[in-house]
């Protein structure tokens, strides 16, 4: 699994500052971590506990004196009580979190950090700077930007596209910013927009109405996988396969076979890879088997999957 | 509130808003939609609109029996997603046993609707011989199915065998004549739905329990026997959804049919039916049905609002059409 990693300089200072009660790993003794994500409830975040659970197994095996303690949950109201039961029952020594909401979750977080234990948070910053000590993330920016150059370079003449959008969250809003600034200067015209809420049914309908509305559409920028396969059917119903083609985003296995194949409908995707929760996970271990400093952000890269690289994406096992 | 039973109501002096409400409120939107966009009745827009009521419809023409009776299912939405799921994994299983055909599909279809009747039933007894508020057991089960399908699909999403799915798609996308299978059989559906609330000793009974259950056990009524048909029958209808459904993704997830059950409760409340029970107007959640998906398509088809306001205006309209229904004397 290659990855475009760029670690900031910043926090890259050497961890001297052994946890009290913190061991190397050859005294063998125990370490907790904790490891709290948001529950499978679409196809990005199945993604996330699949590989979350494979990180943990195999770290497990690996190095016994590592304990995992794993809580998914629905909501941040969830979330914030399993942090807080972690403290209080489990004694964690390190904390991994992807966090479902950034401010609900920042003092939760911050009471952990100030007991003196290791964070790492994953993919949404919390509100307040400089709580953690390692920030793992994908690069909602960069995904939104690439999606717009390609778009850019498979339509040099200009065209008409329409896009449908995610959840309104700050991830969504960063996505389609990038990708209209990078579209700006081409003669492509975002023709409509809507939300589609990374959902599958929603997408279908949202198409629906955009093919009843608009008599030409060029190309669709579906910004999510599980998005662009409602939307192909809907082209399908329509008929309309051969007047346009679809980009997602996130990387699903059936869109990556789909590019794999030279789908002429899917010509490309961009990744968002759910596997960054092992990111996460395995560089957390680390500090705590190894002396290598962990501290700072390790940005995980926006890519554009096409039919040359497919291979290098494509996780056959893994849900999502 | 008045019980109308046997024959339809009888025509009042003047007009009735009660009645017509809903139907003024379709009218209204359908001109709205007419007026903002040109493609709005063209046959491919009220295709779309009337095959995507479907699955809601289906199921609200069930929840207009539940809510008649004055119980409440709040977990069709997870058991169509739970169905859903159960199919797919059916019909992969006996794709290479009975072979890519309609013979692994019909039997797919059967097992679909069984297990809607049993879930139904699951409700129903808990309900009946558990004695258990239904607000309680079907909050319960909404939370056991939702979690049966994520569980089911591994937290992703669980998809039909590719080569099944081509033959079963005209199930969603085929039609006769014209017009759409979902839309045929949510008529069915729906004719069906009124003659038995209408015409069948069941359908008085059904008004006689959510009206008044002890007068209803002193009329030699069997009300809990009632109350089990009437969670079988949403469980069986939410089993026809599905059948639908499944073809026209041919996926199952977490997500599917999330929030389907306010949407088919709004529906039937918008349609006349009575919150409290005693009175159900099967026609009325039709509308009520349709009602729901064309706001959401209008949206589509324009930039009026704001997509963030989706929501807001399907609140307006739903109490409005409420409103519109009240000053009914004694009506509480």
């Amino acid at each position: 699994m290659k990855k475009l990693m760029k670690l900031a300089g910043a926090g890259l200072v050497a961890a001297s500052l052994a946890l009290p009660g913190l061991a190397m790993a050859q005294d063998a003794e125990k370490v907790t971590i904790g490891v709290s994500i948001p529950a499978a409830t679409h196809g990005w975040t199945g993604g996330v506990n699949f590989h979350a659970q494979q990180a943990i197994d195999s770290l497990t095996e690996t190095y016994p004196q590592l304990e995992f303690v794993l809580a998914t949950a629905g909501d941040p109201g969830k979330q914030v009580s399993d942090v807080e039961d972690m403290m209080a029952t489990r004694d964690i020594d390190a904390l991994v979190i992807l966090p479902f909401e950034s401010d609900p979750l920042t003092g939760p977080v911050k009471r952990v950090a100030d007991a003196g234990k290791w964070v790492t948070v994953v993919d949404r910053g919390l509100a307040q700077e400089g709580i953690e000590d390692l920030y793992v993330a994908g690069d909602n920016t960069a995904f939104g930007r690439v999606a717009g150059e390609y778009f850019k370079e498979k339509m040099p003449d200009g065209g008409k596209i329409v896009a449908l959008r995610g959840i309104p969250t700050t991830i969504d809003n960063e996505r389609v910013e990038a990708f209209q600034a990078a579209l700006e200067g081409s003669n492509i015209e975002i023709i409509g927009m809507e939300h589609g809420n990374w959902n599958r049914d929603k997408a279908f309908e949202v198409m629906q109405d955009f093919l009843s509305r608009f008599p030409e559409i060029d190309a669709v920028w579906a910004s999510d996988d599980d998005m662009a396969l409602g939307v192909i059917e809907a082209i399908k119903q329509a008929g309309r396969e051969n007047d346009m083609w679809v980009l997602g985003g996130a990387g699903m296995k059936q869109m990556i076979e789909r590019v794999k194949a030279g789908d002429t409908m899917v010509p490309a995707d961009v990744t968002y890879p759910p596997a960054m929760i092992a990111t996460a996970i395995r560089l957390t271990a680390d500090r705590f088997v190894s002396q290598a400093p962990m501290e700072g952000r390790f940005i995980i890269g926006s890519v554009l999957v096409t039919p040359e690289n497919a291979d290098q994406y494509y996780y056959p096992d893994s849900p999502f | 509130m008045s019980v109308e039973a046997g024959s339809v109501a009888k025509p009042r002096k003047g007009l009735d808003f009660h009645v017509l409400g809903p139907l003024i409120a379709l009218v209204v939107l359908v001109v709205l939609g007419m007026s903002l966009n040109d493609q709005f009745l063209s046959s491919g827009n009220v295709t779309n609109v009337l095959a995507r009521s479907a699955f809601i419809g289906i199921i609200a023409v069930g929840a207009t029996f539940v809510i008649t009776i004055g119980g409440l299912d709040l977990s069709v939405g997870s058991m169509a997603a739970f169905l859903a799921g159960i199919t797919i994994i059916i019909l992969n299983a006996l794709a290479p046993v009975l072979g890519i055909g309609w013979n692994t599909i019909i039997v797919g279809m059967a097992a679909c609707l069984l297990m809607g009747l049993a879930a139904g039933f699951l409700n129903g007894i808990l309900i009946t011989a558990g004695r258990i508020e239904a607000f309680i057991v079907t909050l319960g089960t909404l939370g056991i199915f939702r979690s049966l399908v994520v569980w089911l699909a591994d937290g992703g999403t669980l998809s039909l065998n590719f080569e099944l799915r081509e033959v079963y798609r005209p199930v969603y996308y085929g039609g006769v004549a014209g017009v759409a299978w979902p839309i045929i059989v949510f008529a069915l559906v729906a004719i069906a739905g009124e003659i038995v609330m209408r015409k069948t000793a069941y359908g008085r009974h059904a008004a006689a329990v959510g009206s008044n259950a002890q007068v209803a056990r002193y009329s030699a009524i069997h009300v809990d026997r009632v109350r089990l048909a009437t969670y079988m029958l949403q469980g069986m209808l939410v089993g026809i959804a599905t059948i639908m459904y499944v073809p026209r993704l041919g996926s199952a997830s977490s997500t599917t049919g999330i929030l389907w059950e306010l949407e088919a409760i709004a529906a039937v409340i918008i349609g006349g039916t009575v919150l409290k029970g005693g009175f159900g107007r099967v026609w009325g959640t039709v509308v009520g049905v349709v009602i729901l998906s064309l706001i959401d398509n209008i949206l589509n088809l324009t930039d009026l609002v704001s997509p963030y306001l989706n929501g807001a205006i399907q609140g307006v309209i739903i109490i409005l059409a409420v409103v519109l229904q009240r000053g009914r004397k004694g009506a509480a």
